[in-house]
């Protein structure tokens, strides 16, 4: 029996992905906040108990991540992207095309069947391709986040708001507010900027199906439909999208220490 | 609050007539139209001398707003707009002057007038504005050489200024000062991104960092970007910064620093009409007269 | 006139610069770019009109994106390739 742990330090959550002989065995998720390395213990500790499992029964830790070099325990890293393939083809073995938008950074990546990086693109250092984008945007249409996606859905479309910066789109909104433009109306807005953001950066690589949607925000139900409207395609999203660098990682774990991937 | 038809430094709309020009010796009377999305401009020029200035807010219609400043530039002259000989029309996005003559791309235009403004030894002009930056290269005859603009990020924009006003709450025309009451001068803050840099503001103001302390360290960061901008077009004296941020001193102060240029100071506009602000309706209302002498010439 | 269509955001400097002095608006730029970013523009330059070549509105603020198929940080894109005047040019740098 071997167990393998895989961290993902993303900038909001942290999350841990524990395999047993590569089938998922447990999971778990802290925040950041302003002491990632004890979140991420935090995080494991929760999979564990989950796992009712020690440490010690941890052969191997892989972590990644933006805050990766902060992880503790770590016995090797892996780049989110590489971990974002991984994941994709296990959890669907059909995916070719992989979306990851977390919190400050976005990545699109395409795979091959056997979940090798083939190219990828990064969205970095710039709020607009990122969930930090929707954030922003709630709170300047005084909405919130978990309320903003089923709101949009009553939208038609009608209004648009600047995709390339936060800061303008936030200025967007509150003209539209003063325009008398529903609020419904400009959070479907909202949704179509970083849509059509991500889609932007899906032509760097390429699309080719079957396209997966990774990250938090893949559980946005505005996000998720505008995204399938630009793409015009069906979009594969697994059940737990944020786990799956953590997962990724976990899988990395597994062949580092002499298992194959499934 | 914010949005479309903010100022981002007060300004007064005003209308003035210059004195000492005689109208009796008039051989060519132009007017440049500056139509922008905050405030609109009107110069009216005679014999390329400036004689009467009008700038206030851009309405909701751009001909009406258009209409509306040329008018009021002309308030008290005795002249009506038929008696101008050309109108140059200019301003932001598709320009919608009825009356002119012709159209002009705003940074030709902009280029002219500060060089009008300022004279022969302008070469770079920083143009700061609520939603985009210009940098502008031009030659001694105010002829745009090199030119680029950026209204993609918000970094450095007055609207970028704002997002740190309202976090700091400190009223946007003190923030300059504030920012240079410091001992020492602190790394800039490590974003660019002015939404990561307000979230970098408020882990610096948790640290137990002054406001003045963390409006030093975001206003470098604006500065050192601006300072980019105008190093692609190539940057050299002498330097002149135009827009809301020429009246923030915590941006000129920092861009001077790090070019190793001193800016020219504005002219005293309100006897002379020479208003940085209206450098885009000047340099209109100067190629209005160009090109009434050009058609004057082929006639 | 030298102009620089794109921008500069936190991830880098993304640019396709266009010499109007030395485009002579052949149009070969615009044959060869994959993505139907350029465009022929008339612009004002001294008071004549003149037939440059200019990056679609469009585009402009998402040039990294609009560009990247052609990989501009690796090598020669095809628009600045297939200039004979050398009129447009590239600048792309990542931070």
């Amino acid at each position: 029996m071997t167990v393998v742990a895989g961290i993902d330090m993303g900038v909001q959550n942290i999350k841990v992905v524990l395999l047993r002989d590569g089938e998922i065995l447990s999971h778990g998720l802290a925040p950041s906040g302003f002491e990632p390395e004890k979140a991420a213990r935090q995080a494991l500790q929760e999979a564990l108990e989950k796992a009712r499992i020690s440490l010690s029964d941890i052969k191997h830790v892989a972590a990644t991540g933006v805050g990766v070099e902060l992880a503790p325990m770590v016995n090797s890293k892996v780049s989110i992207v590489s971990a974002d393939a991984m994941a994709a083809v296990y959890l669907f073995p059909s995916a070719r095309t992989v979306i990851d938008v977390g919190a400050e950074e976005s990545r699109v990546i395409r795979c091959d069947g056997k979940g090798n990086v083939l190219d990828f693109a990064l969205n970095e250092r710039c709020a607009a391709g990122a969930g930090a984008f929707l954030e922003a945007m709630a709170r300047a249409l005084e909405v919130r986040l978990e309320e903003m996606g089923e709101l949009s859905l009553k939208a038609k479309g009608t209004a648009s708001i600047s995709a390339t910066c936060v800061i303008f789109g936030e200025s967007d909104v509150v003209s539209l507010i003063h325009k008398q433009e529903p609020k419904y109306e400009i959070a479907r807005a909202i949704y179509d900027a970083l849509a059509e953001r991500i889609a932007s950066m899906i032509h760097r690589v390429g699309l080719e199906p079957d396209v997966m949607l990774v990250g938090g925000v893949a559980r946005d139900v505005g996000f998720t439909t505008a995204l399938k409207r630009k793409l015009e395609t069906e979009i594969l999203i697994p059940k737990y999208p944020e786990l799956a660098g953590a997962l990724g990682a976990a899988l990395c774990a597994m062949e580092r220490v002499g298992g194959s991937r499934r | 609050m914010s949005g479309k038809g903010v100022e981002y430094w007060r300004w007064s709309e005003y209308r003035l007539t210059v004195p000492n020009v005689k109208l009796e010796k008039a051989k060519v009377i132009t007017a440049g139209i500056d139509v922008g999305s905050v405030s609109s401009k009107a110069v009216v020029m005679v014999n390329g001398e400036i004689y009467a200035v009008a700038v206030m807010r851009t309405g909701s219609s751009s001909p009406d707003s258009a209409k509306k400043v040329l008018d009021w530039a002309l308030e008290g002259t005795g002249l009506k707009p038929s008696d101008i000989n050309y109108i140059v029309g200019t301003g932001y996005g598709r320009v919608n002057v009825p009356m002119a003559n012709s159209t002009l791309t705003e940074i030709a235009c902009h280029a002219r007038g500060a060089n009008y403004i300022w004279g022969p030894t302008v070469r770079t002009i920083l143009d700061v504005g609520g939603q985009d930056i210009k940098a502008i290269k031009c030659d001694e005859k105010g002829r745009v050489l090199s030119f680029l603009m950026n209204d993609k990020c918000a970094a450095g924009t007055g609207r970028g200024m704002e997002v740190l006003a309202d976090l700091l709450k400190i009223p946007i025309e003190e923030m300059g000062a504030a920012s240079l009451k410091v001992d020492e001068e602190p790394d800039p803050v490590s974003c660019t991104c002015v939404a990561f840099a307000r979230t970098e503001a408020i882990s610096l103001l948790r640290r137990g960092w002054s406001k003045e302390k963390v409006l030093a360290s975001y206003m470098r960061a604006m500065a050192i970007r601006m300072c980019h901008l105008l190093e692609r077009v190539g940057c050299e004296k002498d330097l002149v910064i135009t827009g809301g941020q020429s009246k923030n001193i915590g941006i000129v102060s920092r861009v001077e620093e790090i070019t190793g240029l001193k800016t020219l100071p504005p002219p005293n506009w309100r006897e002379n009409g020479r208003d940085p602000m209206a450098a885009g309706a000047i340099g209109a209302a100067l190629f209005a007269k160009a090109l009434y002498e050009k058609n004057q010439n082929k006639a | 006139m030298i102009v620089y269509y794109g921008y500069a955001d936190g991830s880098g400097e993304y640019y396709i610069v266009v010499d109007s002095e030395k485009c002579n608006g052949c149009g070969e730029c615009i044959k060869n770019c994959p993505q139907n970013a350029l465009e022929i523009t008339i612009m004002m330059v001294d008071l004549e009109e003149q037939q440059v070549a200019s990056v679609k509105e469009e585009h402009r603020k998402k040039i990294k994106y609009t560009c990247a198929p052609c990989k501009p940080e690796q090598k020669t894109p095809p628009c600045v390739m297939s200039c004979k005047p050398k009129a447009i040019t590239c600048i792309w740098k990542r931070v």
